[in-house]
């Protein structure tokens, strides 16, 4: 095989690749040291607040901020939305003030003047038949003749409706920046985002579409910390904008404009609502022959999102499917950690089980049976990654047909699924920097999620250069770096082990060019391992790191990293299987999560106790969907009722249960693909993995999410413990 | 939150001469921890907030088989439950207490404050009123009522009372004492609770201008207690039923039983129904199952909380099993 100058190293010489290593800004973020957006206090700091639209939809007939203007503490205020403008949604943005100090601001909001024209609304989609002309198709599609399959007499056929409903992000930083004018035509942003190199350009256009006129280079954005994101902070968002603004007419002081909690809740971030109907079917011995399914979700005023259905299995023979996208009033959707797979995840591995339990079979012989229908490229992995969460699971001692018969009211049952995620690394770039004190940096405006991209690039520049992960200087989180791309989609840490790779090795190829000569040998025979720079095969002849680098002279060395580049350094498509056991108490309908196995591959892995980690958030987070989460609309208010983290159910400790057993598919066959991203995979299976286990567990499907105690009682009143 | 006056009176006199005779310019502040977050959300606008947590005498805890236990009004949870003669002696209160899951809310909030807490009624908390009007309706009946009341909501009041504590108080026989510019009473906890009728009347029988300053728990050696609740997460959340048992075992059977449920009407709700299933049987799981049916046969639930009914039914059964296993 021929190698690739930026090749990762073979197995046994990685160094700290794939080994655990503690996040290096642990300590910071543990003792407080580590300032996220809420914490930035300028000098001079203004506090900006928002007047929100009480209505769900509504035209507004006039507006009058002078009365919040003349008073006393105020510096600025502005009309966000103008007469004529139509809100769609409770909680939008209408005006906005700032003032000396928060209780100044919201007292000033208070006295802004708005009258309305009440439009009607629509805030709750679950039914489609009254959604009425808020509904509109979002595509059909036919594959084979699936009326046929249907109608074959040896097909054994399951029906069913499942459900998920809008739910939202809440990020407990919540979303917002601090804003300032350095002189008449600079900005400078700390910013609470996915996406510290690409607010500039947003925050640009805006500005000059208001004919305020700043160039994009002039404009920094700091974000060092931040408090979760999951998809909904890629953008400087309409109040970004208004902190520019408002502190542009308060003569450039900075202005601290975070959301409160209810206003986070309401209108920065909603994953869109997945309903439907479906039907599968399936020859005698298992072997699956047709999807049909008729599904609608709403994702605010805009369209829904269409989840990929069916899921994985996509190689079905026969398929229909339609997707209607209701409007709705309740706030936009954003991008939630892998936007639509979890919806398409439950409707499809929830009718496949269901179909399985009607075929008498076991849930993870059905899927193993048919896994050959899944894309040829990942049929082999989660061919083993069945068989490793079948082991860890202890599938053959404690699966059970539908209904567990054993006497009592606690009734215990398991539950498969299984996912994928694209997760290829994005365009970006790095600075590496190796001075002649041995110091070495490496600068990229990326930004660390709480995901551990710090740590990788540490990890990464570490084990090129030989020397242990504290020796390298990471800068990130500031957009006069070199350009990288937002942290969305899983693309993170594909994009920043690859150019800190690319751009590490041709640090150290400049060096050993330097130190070549003093050592007498030519530079390519030169390696970097254990803190010194050596002559292959002859350790002998060598230098510490310190005094190779003194060898620079006057020179520092300072390379640029890319991706894409040369050498293929990751790759994309990853698998994991997900198995839960749960405990359902009959009486109460509670659901208690006993274990959750989590089985993943994503290549090759840069740092395993990070990545381990992402899987256990992702368990997490899958727990508070699949059993609390949902964000509760009254109709007659159109409001939502839930924006508090009182009865916006988040799990706590005591609710993850049981044990999280995490495995990572490593060594050959998944190395060698380069590294893939994690962030989203892990976060889609847990609903339909959960609702399956219940399913089981009791004997009856409990058709929606969240699993509440309300709706385990409604479904075994149908039935169930067959 | 609107800006307040603050006043932190040493003594009870000056602190219910500090209070207004009507509800609204003035509110008595404890541990915090609900009126606090109330007044954030503009839920209450308080000109002036009263702290009653620099007066010594309503920080007091004591405990004689005579007199029983006598609990301050600004003793927190935390102590209430770190009390060697309240663990001793009275096991279903510690239980109740600890419902409350969070620590902050445990070092924090106090005894008389979780009685005097407001309902967590989401229409309430947005701004609707007690009574969750909208256009002089109430938006319950076809709102979003999953977590309402399925007894004693014939209306106007539909919220339900949010008190751990008040449940095995009443089950107990708890009093309060109310000081206010008259003197001072004394009231059964269960009286201290009251479903509003109209607009303006509040969930408790307190005057603007007076204090609960106390909580007095008779001693019943023999009595045993259980508090059973359920809830849908484990961590920080509102219970969907709870049942506070107490009674005693004479002879092989059931004697002075009492029952009472919270969570499910606008006033902890005793079972006057599951007491008289109760008395003079012999306990078993049969017996504990009819008094839950009993408990809940007059239920009335609304479109979306019928499930409430079989919760309660069985957070009843469950209390009742667990002081008859339990003892104390």
């Amino acid at each position: 095989m021929a190698s690739c100058k930026y090749d990762w190293p073979a197995a046994g010489q990685r160094d700290a690749i794939g080994k655990s290593t503690d996040r290096i800004d642990g300590p910071a973020k543990v003792s407080g040291r580590a300032k996220y957006t809420y914490d930035i206090n300028r000098p001079g700091m203004l506090f900006g607040k928002m007047l929100t639209c009480p209505h769900a939809h509504a035209k507004i007939k006039s507006i009058d901020v002078s009365p919040a203007l003349k008073h006393p503490g105020v510096k600025a205020a502005l009309v966000i939305q103008d007469v004529g403008s139509e809100i769609q949604w409770a909680g939008d943005e209408i005006a906005a003030v700032a003032a000396v100090d928060e209780a100044t601001a919201e007292d000033a909001v208070r006295l802004i003047r708005v009258e309305y024209d009440v439009l009607p609304h629509l805030v709750r989609e679950e039914n489609l038949s009254k959604d009425g002309d808020r509904a509109k198709p979002a595509g059909e599609q036919k594959v084979g003749d699936p009326d046929k399959a249907f109608a074959d007499p040896e097909a054994v056929i399951s029906e069913g409706f499942y459900g998920i409903p809008v739910i939202t992000h809440c990020c407990l930083e919540t979303h917002g920046n601090v804003v300032e004018w350095r002189g008449a035509d600079s900005i400078l942003t700390h910013s609470s985002t996915q996406n510290v190199s690409g607010i500039p350009s947003q925050l640009g256009a805006a500005l000059r579409a208001k004919k305020i006129n700043v160039q994009d280079s002039n404009i920094e954005t700091i974000c060092q910390y931040i408090g979760g994101g999951f998809g909904s902070k890629f953008s400087i968002d309409r109040w970004g904008v208004v902190a520019a603004e408002l502190s542009k007419q308060a003569g450039g002081k900075p202005v601290k404009l975070m959301l409160d909690r209810d206003e986070d809740l309401e209108v920065a971030g909603a994953r869109p609502s997945y309903f439907g109907h479906v039907k599968v079917a399936a020859s005698k011995d298992g072997t699956l022959t047709a999807w049909s399914s008729e599904t609608w979700g709403t994702g605010g005023p805009g369209p829904s999102g269409v989840p990929p259905v069916p899921y994985i299995l996509t190689n079905i023979p026969n398929i229909y499917k339609k997707h209607t996208s209701v409007s709705t009033n309740i706030g936009p959707a954003r991008a939630w950690r892998a936007p639509n797979h979890p919806q398409a995840c439950l409707m499809t591995l929830a009718a496949l089980d269901d179909l399985a339990a009607k075929l008498a079979m076991d849930a993870m012989e059905f899927l193993q049976k048919n896994i050959h229908l899944a894309p040829s490229y990942l049929v082999n992995t989660y061919q083993q990654e069945l068989s490793k969460a079948a082991e860890l699971s202890e599938w053959s001692k404690y699966w059970h047909p539908r209904g567990d018969k054993t006497p009592g009211h606690l009734k215990r049952g398991l539950g498969v699924s299984l996912h994928t995620w694209g997760g290829r690394g994005h365009a970006g770039s790095c600075n590496v920097i190796v001075r002649p004190d041995g110091s070495v940096t490496v600068q990229s405006g990326t930004q660390d999620l709480g995901t551990g991209t710090r740590t990788v690039i540490a990890v990464v520049a570490a084990s090129t250069f030989g020397l242990p992960v504290d020796a390298i200087q990471v800068e990130i989180g500031d957009s006069r770096y070199p350009f990288d791309g937002a942290s969305g989609g899983s693309t993170t840490v594909g994009a920043a082990s690859a150019w800190t790779r690319r751009g590490s090795v041709d640090a150290l190829n400049e060096l050993f060019a330097a130190v070549a000569p003093s050592l007498g040998v030519q530079a390519n025979q030169l390696e970097a391992r254990d803190g010194r720079i050596q002559v292959q095969g002859n350790p002998s002849k060598s230098l510490s790191w310190k005094d190779a680098c003194a060898k620079l002279g006057a020179k520092t060395i300072h390379t640029v990293g890319k991706n894409p580049g040369p050498c293929n350094l990751g790759s994309v498509g990853v698998g994991g299987v997900q198995v839960a056991d749960v405990t359902v108490d009959t009486e109460t309908g509670k659901v208690k999560i006993n274990r959750l196995v989590a089985v993943q591959d994503c290549g090759l892995i840069i740092d395993k106790l990070t990545a381990e980690s992402q899987v256990y958030g992702g368990l997490i987070m899958g727990v508070c969907y699949s059993l609390f989460e949902e964000k509760v609309m009254d109709q007659t208010i159109g409001r939502m009722l839930n924006a508090n983290m009182e009865f916006y159910k988040l799990a706590g400790i005591g609710d993850i249960g049981g044990e999280l057993i995490v495995h990572m598919m490593t060594g050959p066959g998944y190395d060698e693909r380069g590294v893939i991203g994690l962030g989203e995979p892990p976060v889609i299976s847990p609903g339909a993995a959960i609702s399956n286990a219940v399913a089981n567990a009791i004997g009856v499907r409990v058709s929606q999410l969240p699993l509440t105690p309300r709706r385990v009682l409604a479904a075994l009143a149908k039935g169930g413990i067959a | 939150m609107q800006a307040f006056e603050y006043a932190s009176p040493r003594s009870l006199q000056e602190a219910i001469r500090l209070l207004p005779a009507q509800w609204g310019p003035t509110d008595v502040l404890a541990g915090g921890t609900d009126l606090v977050s109330a007044m954030k959300d503009g839920i209450s606008t308080p000109q002036r907030l009263v702290n009653i947590k620099q007066i010594a005498e309503l920080h007091r805890m004591t405990f004689s088989p005579r007199a029983g236990l006598h609990i301050g009004a600004t003793v927190t949870l935390r102590e209430l439950l770190d009390d060697g003669a309240v663990q001793q002696h009275y096991p279903g209160l510690i239980q109740a207490a600890e419902a409350a899951r969070s620590e902050q809310l445990l070092n924090m909030g106090t005894v008389g404050g979780e009685l005097l807490q407001r309902p967590r009624c989401w229409y309430y908390r947005n701004g609707y009123g007690l009574l969750a009007l909208r256009d002089g309706k109430s938006l319950v009946p076809e709102g979003e009522n999953q977590y309402h009341a399925i007894l004693g909501n014939a209306g106007p009041a539909y919220f339900v009372s949010p008190s751990f504590l008040a449940p095995i108080l009443i089950a107990l026989g708890a009093t309060v004492q109310l000081h206010g510019p008259r003197g001072a009473r004394s009231l059964p906890v269960q009286k201290l609770f009251v479903t509003p009728t109209r607009v303006g009347q509040r969930e408790h029988d307190l005057a603007p201008n007076e204090i609960l300053t106390e909580i007095r728990v008779p001693y019943r050696p023999g009595v045993r207690t259980a508090v059973y609740e359920i809830r849908e997460k484990e961590a920080l959340d509102w219970p969907l039923a709870m049942a506070a048992v107490a009674l005693r075992q004479e002879g092989g059977v059931l004697r002075d039983p009492r029952v009472v449920l919270g969570q499910v009407a606008p006033v902890p709700w005793p079972s006057p129904e599951a007491e008289r299933t109760l008395t003079g049987k012999k306990p078993s799981e049969d017996l504990a199952d009819a008094a839950g049916r009993a408990a809940v046969a007059q239920a009335t639930p609304l479109s979306k909380n019928g499930y409430k009914v079989q919760l309660a039914r069985i957070a009843v059964k469950r209390a009742i099993l667990s002081a008859v296993q339990q003892g104390g």
